[in-house]
Parts: C-alpha cells; structure tokens; sequence
C-alpha cells in the first residue's frame, strides 16, 4: 500500500512541474506582452516598463522562470494586480466557498446517482430503467448555467423560497448556508448526476452477469446482500474513477455556478481576474485549483488500490 | 448482379449504417441535431433581419408572430440572433472537431505505435488534462484574447489531449494484434501499418468521442461567452445573447430561455447520437445490451 501511494506521488511530480511551466508560460505567450494589455492602448512607454518592472518581466527568462519556482516553493504566489492583496491569501480566503459548494453538490451527486444508476440496472429495460435514463441524459445535457437562471426565476423570483444568491458562511449560521447554496449545489450536481447514473448503471448490468452473482443467487443469499456485497463491491471501481473526474468537472463547474450566484469562491476570482487581466492571480489561481486536482487524482488512485487487491500486486 | 449486390449489402459499414438507422436513440439525436445544423445553415434566408439591427422602438417585445422569439433591450430580433448563433455554435463545434480528429489521432497513434515517445508525449497530455476543461479554456482566452479563433484554439488545447488518449489505447491494443504483427513480420513499413492496419481498426471509438466532444465544445463555447471570455459581445452567440439577458430575468425571461433551449437541443441530441453510435460501433458494449 505505502509502495502503491509512494508511486502515485512520484508520478505525479513531472505532471506538477510541466502544470507549473504551462501557467508560467502563459503570461509571456499574451501578444504584445502583458503590460500592454493591462495598461490599455493609451499606455505610455514609461508606464509599460515600470508595469513590465514590478511584474518581473525585464529579467532575463532563466531568470524569471528561477524565482517564479522560487516564489512558488514558498508558497508566494505574487500579488493580485486588482485586489493589492497576495494571490495565495486571495485564494485561502475563498478557498471554503468553493470546497463547501463542492462537497454539498457531491454529496446530491452520490446519494441520487448511485441510487438511481443501481435501481435502473436492477430493473433493466422496465419504466424505471427508462424514466431513470431518460433523467440522466438531460442532465448531462442541460447547460449548469442555463439549469441555474431558469431555477432562479422559478425558485428565487416566483417561488421566493431561496436566495437567488449571496453567501452566508457555514459557522455564522448553517441554515443561512444551506439555503444559499442549495440551488447552486443543484445546479452544478445536475451533470456529474447524470454522469455517474449512467456509469453505475453500465458497470453493474456488467457486474450483475458475471458467473459469481449468479452462484450467489443459487446459493439463496437475499437480493439486498447480492447487490451491496457481491455486485456493488466490483462495480465500485470504475465507479470511483469516474467520481475523479467528477471532481474535476465540480471545479469548472463551480467556476460558472459562483459566478451567477455571487459566491465569493475561487471560480468567482478567476473570472473576475480574467475579464479584469489580472495576470498574477490567473496564473496563480491555475496552478492552485491544478494541483489540488492532481492531489484528488492521486487520492483516488490510492482509494482505487485499497479497494482492488489486483491494481496492488501490478504496483508492486 | 445479384451477387455483388448481396456483398455490397453485407459490408460492415453498410450493416452498421442499418443498425445505426434503427436505432431509435440515435435517429431521434440525429433529427435533433439536423434541426440546429439546418437553421445554422438556412439562417441568412430563414431570418433576413440581420441579427445587430438596433430598433429602440421595438424593446423587450416577448414571443409574437411578428417577432417569433421576441426581442431584446436593444430592440434587435431574438429569432435572427438565435439563429446566426447556431451558425457560430456549428462553427466552433466543426472546428473542435476537426482539429481533434486530425491532432488527435496523430498524436494518439504516435504515441500509442512508437513507445519511446509514448512516455514523453502522454506526460504532457497528462498535464494539460489535469487542468479542469473550463478553467483552461479561460486560462487560454485570457492569454490570446476573446475572438471566435482564440477560442476555437483554447477549445482544442482543451480537448485534443483526451481525444489522443483515446486513439492512443485503441492502438496499443491494435499493435499487439497477430495480423499487425504478420504484417510487420511480411516486411510492411510503419507508415503502411498504421495507415492500412491499424488506424481503420481504431477509428470506432474515436467517432464515438467525436460526437460527444462536439456537444462538449458547444457547450464550453457556450459557457465562456456566457462568462464574457468568449467571442465579444455584439456578437450573436449563444452565451452572448445569455449573459445580455440576465440582467432582464424577469421582466424578459425569454431573452435567456430561448437560446438556452437551442443550446439544450444540440447538446442533447449530440449526446444521443454518441448513445447511439456507441450502441452500434463498438462490440464489446453491444453484446451487454
């Protein structure tokens, strides 16, 4: 086990250091540099290179790239142009909006995508199957944001019932937290609900016809002890490669969601940063919200060891 | 003759064009989907209002017969800019698309043929894919700026690595196989291999993602101009059109509601249309069904 988690860090040291490079790379890729974008076409000479100054850019490329590691390793992330306020203390602050959103819209995404991708192969080809499958293509289909506007003329303007958006923190009041994120949760659930029932769903009409279940079946054991122990146990593993996607696809989704709502996260920051070009925090701000992936991708390749004893004896 | 006629019949693309068009998931997605693609096409002789044409004394008109889907705060037609939309929708998709498909498959089938690049090649793959999609797409328009090019180029940085990945394990199956093997074995080049052998053999499954990716390149299009990093403003995309109507949500609800359903429609039946094509293309699912 220590050996499997050993071999997933290591791999994922070369992926951390070209995410490091590409998001270096970004602000000398911007045409005509980035000083002349922040500073606008009126800019004067002066104001590009004292611009070009204070965000290091006049240093020699070798340079650079040696305190941009530099920096980075020390947790020094520069300072948001827009905010006068370091990029990694920006991020920290915002850091629980997004991870509170993110647990809450997992949370939907499990309960109701599992649930439903079990039942609709337990019940293969009945209405329940249909009406299931017929739910979870919309849902992959239904653009989160546009699932999102249309819950707040009916929920939030008709209805009145919740908050169309604003943000209330989880340890000032909980239940202020829970109808302000409610929508949001739901509509950044929507897809990865979908998702998830309809890779349940295949991965146990797979498992179900293996010989094992039905030596279980004939040897009398209750339906409920076949499917959670025997079949759900084995399908539990494409299952949880597919919830580390989910997780990746939380994060971009969370950017859109924050942003309609008003939830002061990271995705809101970014955005922000972006349509303000605020260079330091979208480079940043990536490198952050990347690394974090990389450290889900290898939680779940830990996770996915400790469920199969074969991905174990490979590793090692 | 009878028996030619027989064979033609019996050629594997045929048999699965015939399954394809009795399967009802995908002949549904299809029709979906040529609705959009037909509008996107007719758009300049469907909707001959031209879609920026301001007329302040006809605002926030809702759904008529004389504006079909209403108007917006400017006065300008909703039906002429939902429609010259699909166009920019289509474009974007065709355009992923396209890039993948050639991009794609040359980088996946390097990588998956020529093992000492493999390694090389799928680290730098994996680093692009551990960006979450969106967050890269906008990380890429920030960088080059917002035009339709701009983001048809943030789309295929964004995609192209897991379109790769695809081809990429189909070849190395393919290589494996024992008629790949006489084959080099009989003295054939790896040009020829690839070409002849292997690439005909992998192609299933990259239509099959090619069809999903066109519904997620419409969408992720759709999403950064709603976020005001894709294509500027005046220009009628679907996101565009949206994000002008959120300020107006709800005394003009049908600002946003209609080209959200056109996004829905082709994000759908794409997504149907996979189903289908996956259904009949490759094997190992459908012997499950």
């Amino acid at each position: 086990m220590i050996r499997v988690i050993a071999s997933r860090v290591a791999s994922a040291v070369p992926i951390l250091i070209l995410v490091s490079l590409i998001t270096f790379g970004m602000i000398h890729m911007i045409p005509g540099g980035p000083a002349a974008a922040i500073a606008g076409l009126s800019a004067t000479p002066q104001q590009i290179a004292e611009i070009n100054h204070n965000l290091g850019l006049d240093k020699p490329l070798p340079v650079q790239l040696y305190r941009w590691y530099d920096q980075v390793l020390h947790g020094n992330l520069g300072t948001s142009l827009l905010l006068g306020q370091p990029v990694s203390q920006a991020i920290m602050i915002r850091l629980p909006v997004t991870f509170g959103l993110s647990l809450y819209a997992l949370v939907i995404t499990l309960a109701i995508g599992l649930s439903s991708g079990i039942l609709a192969a337990l019940r293969q080809n009945t209405w329940v199957d249909q009406v299931a499958m017929i739910f979870s293509i919309i849902g992959i289909s239904l653009p989160n944001f546009y699932l999102a506007l249309l819950m707040i003329i009916f929920f939030a303007v008709d209805l009145g019932w919740l908050p169309s958006g604003g943000y209330v923190p989880f340890f000032d009041d909980p239940l202020g937290w829970l109808g302000a994120m409610t929508l949001p949760a739901i509509s950044l659930a929507l897809l990865l609900t979908g998702l998830l029932a309809r890779i349940t769903r295949s991965t146990m009409l797979e498992v179900l016809r293996q010989d094992y279940i039905r030596t279980a079946r004939a040897k009398g054991l209750p339906q409920r002890q076949v499917v959670l122990k025997h079949a759900l146990a084995n399908a539990m593993i494409p299952i949880v490669t597919v919830i580390g996607i989910i997780v990746s696809l939380l994060l971009s989704g969370a950017v859109v969601t924050e942003t309609i709502f008003s939830l002061p996260g990271i995705g809101q920051l970014l955005t922000e940063a972006v349509l303000n070009r605020d260079y330091p925090m979208v480079q940043g701000g990536v490198l952050v919200v990347t690394a974090l992936m990389v450290g889900v991708n290898i939680l779940v390749d830990v996770l996915y060891a400790a469920l199969d004893p074969r991905v174990r004896y490979h590793a090692s | 003759m009878p028996a030619d006629e027989e064979g033609l019949w019996h050629r594997p693309s045929v048999l699965a064009l015939r399954r394809l068009l009795h399967h009802r998931l995908f002949v549904s997605g299809l029709v979906l989907f040529a609705i959009i693609v037909v509008a996107a096409i007719l758009a300049p002789v469907l909707a001959p209002i031209n879609p920026d044409k301001i007329d302040m004394n006809a605002t926030f008109l809702p759904p008529s017969l004389r504006h079909l889907f209403g108007t917006d705060n400017f006065g300008r037609s909703l039906f002429s800019r939902v429609m010259w939309g699909a166009r920019l929708s289509m474009l974007i998709g065709g355009a992923t698309v396209a890039i993948n498909a050639v991009a794609g498959t040359v980088i996946g089938a390097l990588a998956g043929y020529y093992r000492r690049i493999d390694n090389i090649v799928m680290r730098a793959n994996d680093a692009l894919m551990a960006f979450p999609p969106v967050l890269l797409a906008i990380a890429v328009t920030a960088t080059l700026g917002p035009s339709i090019i701009d983001v048809i180029i943030a789309l295929g940085v964004v995609y192209t690595p897991r379109t790769a990945r695809i081809v990429r394990s189909s070849v190395i199956v393919l290589r494996e196989m024992e008629y790949v093997q006489a084959a080099v074995a009989a003295g054939a080049g790896d040009w020829h291999v690839l070409r002849r052998h292997i690439l005909p053999n992998a192609l299933a499954p990259l239509i099959v993602q090619l069809s999903f990716l066109f519904a997620y390149a419409v969408l992720t299009e759709a999403t950064l101009s709603f976020l005001g990093v894709g294509a500027v403003p005046p220009t009628p995309t679907w996101g565009n059109i949206m994000a002008e109507g959120r300020e107006y949500l709800t005394t003009a609800p049908w600002i946003i509601a209609i080209p959200g359903a056109a996004l829905m429609i082709t994000v759908l039946g794409l997504n149907m249309l996979g189903d289908g094509l996956r259904d009949v293309l490759d094997p190992r699912l459908r012997i499950q069904q």
